[in-house]
């Protein structure tokens, strides 16, 4: 299967071992995996934040930057979900979820990964209720060998993030993710594992300014972990 | 009172608000798909709405059609401590003949002072609705004007288990629209202090239910 | 703390994170908040997942709320046709002052200055009880938690429970305090056991619920077809007032019209789950008109305008007006459930309030009810509760993108828009973007914020509490270019 990688904007300047994981995980299930260089950015930003005319005027070039694949796969369920939903384009229904493609397109729940980690799991809002990824994460991770998964109280609830409102209401947004970081210290967790890396900047960020211990990582980079 | 031209200058604006609507498009061409249930219900009806009306705390008796209602009323009213009953009009007169208080007839009007002065209230019902433990009243015969069965403190309402109906969309087109209707679900209660229901406000804090099982 | 009230919003209410910044530093607040939504939460998934057909009956309310907006001039004719056959009279108003008037004069010409009144959002909204209040009539809230915030001179925090921002111990000091000053006092040795708070609400309000000659309501449903008008509530202040006055005055959003009679097969199943929780309401009252030597006999129906009409002609903003105002979007919401309900500076709180309030006040009316779209993560769990399916994060983006529009001519751009521009050119071409990235990774290294700590200027919002990602070394984009992959 020829798979185009979206890896969203800002996974390609700041989390790019993420986009490496996919890789992996993706060419050692068989598959060949390939970059479409005019990629940029899908315009949720902008349009989540109000400015539709620019988000609307990137839309184009990423549909043309797509085109002519079996599959396109993302590993930000935020920007997979912006574009199935507002982007209206030929290319649109075709994006997927890394976790969705994994288990609802490749059909693969144990992937051959390793991690010998107690996890637990961030259910991200726009992979859970815009893309209706339900569990299927969890199932890949409950296939991860030495895995300890403990369940996250209250997952459901957002962590705050919700892009510039991070900054719009910053003291909202960090009463929320205080709340988020207390539910995971529950878990006496070393890795929060997510399917988004926006979510996962701001979680990491609030663990980081306590030096809390607690490491974040995006679900592909545990399934391309090995022994 | 009225004011014409506000309602013309508010249809205006309506109309002028939904020029996207096409001008021949009547309401009913605007799809309104009715698959769910009439009702959810496989169980006995009886049976679950015996239990419904207890999830509410209320009390529920069970009595067959015959003798055993008039002294199932009696030992109620007399238990609950009621010596002062208000009766409304069309309530069946055999099944009071084991009550001795006082009765309050409607006729002329009870004043509000006198209904709250009253021990409590005997009435029929129009139906029941079992999944939801709802006694319908719609002032029907033995039922009374609407404010006799909400200011005594006790109501006693009794229901026939063949007025009992599955569910809510039987119950509503059983209804007779223009007929003042009170849907009761349990005694009143509020969810008003930290989002947790308790019973007892306004209206009737006990609610007693007598279930004539039809022959 | 009431302050003064006009047409939905609060004179003078902040933006909305000003207010946040307000309402997060009180501790006891958000204890009451996380205690009572967490509750309801809880208990409404249980009370929704009875019914297998949930989704079929949310699609079916939002249907019928959709015809009903596509034709509601025809639907308010129909309406009062019935409404005037069965014996009410009905009045037609533009604005909250039109409405106030014709209820002050209503009330008036019974030869009465107190009217009990049933929790209505309508009449909260048009500020009905200080409009009163300046004519001499004293409007006594019947509900629980509106008496509670009538009595404490405050201000409602939720739709469906007005003080859940006040916990059984502040309550039970509030009837100590003030229910002596305007009729029966509250017990001696009253508790903060809420049976006890609510006998003391019984107690106080029964004289005045007997002596009434007028009541106001507020309305959940009007049927078109039959004239039918209900009203769900719990306590039975609502049959009260509906039942004993004399004159009965109803103020109904033009919106909660519904086509007939048995829609209420719907709705009586989605709303009272979705509210309390419940199966059902303890009370449901439906009336038509007058019924002769039954409850009151005269009946007057308002119908209030008040910006709905300008809030249909928005064909992405429309469906607020489908709210049922059940607030199970507020239960759910984790921004109102930090922020409380005060926040939102409008008598239309939490989710639906963000973009209810901007368009019946008008976007672009005030920095105010501009900030109220961006009070949200987008997260999405109030379309999952909503009953009648309205897309509030859709609505929401919706919003924020007319609030960007309405200041694009602005002299002075905001920082924020300067960015966007700047990122959507950065975003135009590959090789912009390539670069971008090069001067960001080294920028980030040579301001050394490796471990990003604290920032200056607009960032500061973000290193508060967090620390800043440093861009990588290298992008991805780069790394593959450089391993020459495909």
């Amino acid at each position: 299967m020829r798979v185009a990688l979206f890896i969203a904007c800002y996974n390609d300047a700041l989390f790019p071992d993420t986009g490496k994981a996919v890789t992996t995980v993706l060419e050692r299930l068989g598959h060949t995996v390939e970059f479409p260089m005019a990629q940029t950015c899908c315009g949720q930003m902008h349009y989540n934040t109000g400015y539709r005319r620019e988000a609307e005027s990137l839309v184009g070039a990423f549909n043309d930057a797509f085109r002519g694949y079996d599959a396109i796969v993302t590993p930000s369920g935020s920007c997979g979900g912006h574009v199935r939903h507002h982007h209206g384009t030929e290319t649109a229904p075709n994006v997927h979820e890394f976790s969705e493609f994994l288990v609802d397109v490749l059909g693969v729940t144990d992937v051959g990964a390793y991690y010998p980690h107690r996890v637990t799991y961030h259910p991200t809002c726009h992979s859970l209720r815009m893309l209706r990824v339900g569990d299927k994460p969890l199932q890949l991770l409950r296939a991860v060998e030495g895995i300890d998964l403990v369940e996250l109280p209250e997952a459901e609830s957002c962590c705050g993030f919700g892009g510039t409102f991070a900054m719009k209401n910053s003291e909202t947004s960090i009463a929320m993710l205080q709340d988020k970081m207390a539910n995971v210290g529950k878990t006496e967790a070393d890795t929060l594992c997510a399917s988004d890396n926006s979510c996962l900047m701001h979680i990491g960020g609030g663990f980081g300014r306590i030096k809390s211990g607690v490491r974040t990582l995006h679900l592909a980079e545990i399934l391309a972990a090995t022994r | 009172m009225t004011n014409p031209e506000a309602k013309d200058r508010i249809l205006a604006r309506i109309r002028s608000a939904l020029r996207d609507v096409p001008g021949e498009e009547r309401p009913e061409d605007v799809a309104v798909t009715r698959d769910y249930r009439d009702s959810h219900v496989s169980a006995d009806i009886v049976d679950l709405f015996v239990g419904r009306v207890e999830d509410y705390r209320a009390t529920v008796t069970r009595v067959p059609e015959g003798q055993q209602v008039p002294a199932e009323i009696a030992r109620i009213l007399a238990e609950r401590g009621v010596a002062n009953l208000v009766v409304p009009p069309g309530f069946p007169e055999e099944w009071l003949a084991g009550y001795e208080g006082a009765r309050l007839t409607d006729d002329p009007p009870l004043t509000a002072a006198e209904l709250d002065a009253s021990d409590g209230v005997v009435t029929l019902a129009a139906q029941g609705i079992a999944l939801t433990g709802t006694i319908v009243l719609d002032a029907g015969p033995g039922q009374g004007r609407r404010a006799l069965s909400l200011v005594p403190d006790l109501h006693l309402c009794v229901v026939r288990s063949s007025q009992v109906l599955p569910d809510v969309p039987p119950a509503v087109r059983a209804l007779v629209p223009h007929r003042p209707t009170t849907f009761i679900s349990g005694p009143s209660a509020t969810s008003d202090i930290e989002l947790d229901r308790v019973e007892g406000v306004h209206g009737p804090r006990t609610l007693e239910v007598l279930l004539v099982v039809d022959s | 703390m009431s302050g003064e009230k006009v047409n939905v919003v609060w004179l003078g209410s902040p933006t909305f994170p000003n207010a946040a910044h307000e309402a997060l530093q009180d501790a006891q607040l958000r204890r009451n908040l996380k205690h009572a939504t967490t509750t309801i939460r809880d208990k409404r998934l249980r009370a929704v997942a009875e019914l297998d057909d949930w989704e079929t009956l949310r699609l079916a309310g939002s249907q019928i709320k959709d015809r009903v907006m596509r034709h509601l001039d025809e639907y308010l004719l129909r309406l009062e046709a019935s409404v005037t056959a069965a014996g009410g009279v009905v009045h037609w108003a533009e604005d909250a002052a039109a409405a106030t008037r014709i209820v002050a004069d209503l009330v008036r010409a019974q030869g009465t200055d107190e009217v009990v009144k049933v929790k209505s959002m309508a009449t909260q909204e048009i500020g009905l009880n200080e409009a009163l209040a300046a004519d001499g009539i004293t409007a006594t809230e019947t509900d629980l938690a509106e008496l509670i915030v009538q009595l404490d001179d405050d201000r409602p925090s939720h739709i469906l429970v007005p003080a859940i921002h006040r916990n059984r111990t502040e309550i039970r000091d509030i009837f100590r305090r003030e229910m002596g000053k305007n009729g029966v006092p509250a017990p001696d040795g009253l508790t903060d056991e809420p049976r006890v708070l609510a006998e003391a609400a019984r107690r106080h309000l029964r004289e005045k619920f007997l002596r009434a000659k007028v009541a106001v309501s507020g309305a959940n449903f009007a049927c078109a077809d039959t004239g039918t008008v209900g009203v769900v509530e719990s306590e039975g202040n609502g049959r009260m007032c509906v039942t004993l006055p004399e004159t009965l005055i109803t103020v109904m959003g033009i919106e909660k019209v519904l086509p007939s009679f048995t829609d209420l097969e719907v709705f009586l199943q989605l709303l009272p789950r979705s509210s309390t929780a419940e199966r059902m309401n303890p009370y449901t009252s439906l009336w038509t008109g007058v019924t002769p030597g039954d409850g009151p006999q005269e009946f007057h129906l308002i119908l209030l305008d008040n910006g709905r009409s300008a809030t249909l002609a928005d064909r992405e903003g429309r469906s607020a007006l489908h709210c049922i105002r059940c607030s199970a979007c507020l239960n759910v919401c984790p921004v109102y459930e930090r922020t409380g309900g005060r926040s939102y500076g409008s008598v239309y709180p939490g989710p639906i309030g963000a973009v209810l309030t901007p368009q019946l006040v008008g976007v672009g009316s005030s920095e105010h009810a501009d900030s109220l779209p961006f009070a949200s993560t987008l997260c999405g769990a109030c379309f999952d509760a909503c009953p009648v399916r309205i897309d509030i994060p859709e609505m929401l983006v919706h919003l924020r993108a007319k609030v960007v529009d309405a200041h694009r001519q602005d002299r002075l751009p905001k920082p924020e828009a300067l960015a966007m521009k700047g990122a959507r050119v950065v975003f135009g071409s590959p090789r912009r973007l390539a670069l971008a990235e090069k001067l960001g990774a080294l920028g980030g290294r040579v301001a050394g914020i490796r471990g990003g700590r604290w920032l200056p200027g607009p960032a500061r919002k973000w290193t508060a509490a967090r620390d800043v990602p440093v861009p990588a070394r290298e992008s991805f984009r780069a790394w593959w270019r450089k391993a020459g992959r495909p």
